[in-house]
């Protein structure tokens, strides 16, 4: 039984090749012409400003429910009055960027997967080269740079409204003082803690493209093999998204030491 | 003299008098089935050539090798002089300047426009619109469909599709056309317009074509009309005449069975050739 296992794990290092070249030709093309600028305004819209209403919803209901159980918890130690730090530690280190990352992912990879990859079984990439176009150039660039560029001011709003609906929580419904809570949540926050939640969505971003658009290229099999690539773009990405996050936040703690 | 939509642009350097296309001894396999095994042929200048064969025997592998979409596992292709199968990716976008192609399901952007379809190339070249917009009409009026400037892709029908795609692969005045199944899926009438369309590009231009079709009739329509540009139709060429720039390629399981001329191929011994074509 070696040989399927053998095809299996050819198919498996190939396919890791075959992402590595489009990710890094994805990054290089930015940096030689043709450039398409009017693409990377297009997509910052559609992902960015089109991903807004969820990454709001998320932020505030997120903050607002880690209001309400840090709070209990808190209450048991005589130390309610932590919960805007609680709050802002959390959302700005890791529950802002991760959160948004998936958000996005579920939202955006799968977009990326389903244009692309109708496309691909339509023949319009090959339409394209044949018309003298890079696709990658075309399509995957502008897509990983307006998303790594539009994570990074989505997870500050995903941030400032998660301790919005914390703060809602924290005065609202458990009666703490305003001006404790967020004297607590700015204190709480040290240079390092933003730099870490900063850096997490330009990762996340390039996963979001570079997987949406990777599986989008690679369709094969019809509309099956389209909904099959969005499905596999989603649970991959996001699944990368939650791996690096360790990672990251292991490297971060390395050179900040928090 | 303005040079028209049909006049075409001046080959890439070097390849003057040069044979357009030439395969030699190309293979490609996918997975494990061999698609083509050992194709060669050759292309001349302001040649039309028919590729004919039973379905699923490579002929559109063909076509995409021709254009550089693929690359052989084996063999070399040279267009217009280059040997394509080993040049890197940026130096094929350019070449592929010179090379229009129409795809069997037309392949136009969906989200796009007809009038931004078509003028596709001339937006990536940043022709100014002005000019862009009335080289898209004249590429429209070509193909009888300037009505249709302003439709998207999803409101035309097959055959509209099918000469919106013939316009985009005209409009940079390419010095090779390749045609992957212009008449795939169409009823006869409109089979007829495209291949009417076909004969009119060929014989107003004179640039070099390969055309893939399973549509035998169609084959002989192309060997045995020409375009006469007082009626703005094609017609039968008088006396049992044939185009004498027109050559067949068969192919039967990724392999040549014939290369040759009309009247070789219809003149032909070959057992399961003779039963091919009846």
């Amino acid at each position: 039984m070696a040989f399927p296992l053998e095809n299996f794990a050819k198919k498996k290092v190939a396919a890791v090749q075959d992402y590595s070249i489009l990710a890094w030709h994805a990054i290089a093309s930015l940096f030689s012409a043709p450039r398409y600028w009017a693409d990377v305004i297009t997509q910052m819209d559609s992902i960015g400003f089109g991903s807004l209403p969820i990454i709001i919803l998320t932020g505030f209901f997120t903050g607002c429910v880690l209001a309400l159980q840090s709070a209990t918890s808190l209450k048991e130690f005589g130390a309610i009055t932590m919960t805007g730090k609680l709050v802002s530690l959390s959302m700005v280190k890791e529950l802002g960027p991760v959160l948004t990352g998936l958000m996005v992912s579920g939202r955006n990879s799968s977009g990326m997967a389903s244009e692309l990859g109708s496309m691909k079984v339509t023949e319009q990439i090959d339409a394209m080269r044949a018309l003298g176009t890079d696709p990658i150039r075309k399509l995957v660039t502008p897509r990983l740079y307006a998303t790594v560029f539009m994570l990074c001011f989505l997870t500050i709003l995903a941030d400032a409204f998660g301790i919005g609906g914390g703060a809602l929580v924290s005065i609202g419904l458990l009666g703490l003082n305003s001006s404790a809570y967020f004297h607590t949540t700015y204190q709480a926050l040290y240079y390092a803690d933003i730099v870490q939640g900063l850096v997490k969505p330009l990762f996340s971003g390039f996963i979001i493209a570079t997987v949406g658009c990777y599986f989008g290229l690679n369709t094969k099999g019809g509309t099956q093999g389209v909904g099959r690539a969005t499905t596999q773009a989603v649970v991959v990405a996001s699944v990368f998204i939650i791996v690096v996050d360790l990672l990251v936040t292991r490297l971060m703690i390395g050179i900040f030491g928090r | 003299m303005p040079q028209t939509i049909t006049t075409p642009e001046p080959v890439p350097a070097g390849a003057a008098d040069q044979p357009v296309v030439v395969f030699d001894n190309v293979s490609i396999t996918f997975e494990t089935r061999p698609v083509l095994d050992g194709v060669s042929f050759t292309v001349q200048p302001g040649e039309t050539r028919i590729i004919l064969g039973p379905a699923g025997c490579g002929k559109s592998v063909l076509m995409k090798l021709a254009n550089g979409l693929l690359r052989p596992d084996a063999g070399s292709i040279r267009v217009f002089g280059h040997q394509i199968n080993t040049m890197p990716d940026r130096e094929l976008y350019s070449l592929r300047a010179h090379i229009g192609m129409v795809f069997q399901e037309s392949a136009l952007f969906d989200s796009l426009s007809v009038e931004d379809n078509v003028a596709y190339r001339l937006h990536e070249e940043h022709v100014p619109e002005a000019d862009a917009h009335e080289r898209v009409v004249e590429a429209l009026k070509f193909v009888e469909l300037e009505q249709a400037i302003a439709k998207f892709p999803p409101e035309l029908s097959g055959g509209m599709r099918r000469r919106v795609s013939i316009a985009r692969a005209i409009i940079s005045k390419p010095s090779l056309i390749l045609y992957d199944s212009p008449t795939a899926g169409l009823d006869p009438i409109t089979s007829t317009t495209i291949i009417e369309l076909v004969v009119k590009q060929r014989d107003v231009s004179h640039t070099t074509s390969l055309l893939i079709t399973h549509r035998l009739q169609d084959a002989f329509t192309l060997a045995t009309h020409r375009y006469n540009s007082m009626t703005g139709h094609m017609e039968l060429i008088p006396n049992g005449g044939i185009d004498p720039g027109m050559r067949f390629l068969v192919l039967n399981e990724g392999r040549v069975v014939f290369d040759g001329t009309t009247h070789e191929l219809v003149h032909t011994s070959d057992p399961w050739l003779r039963d091919y074509l009846s």
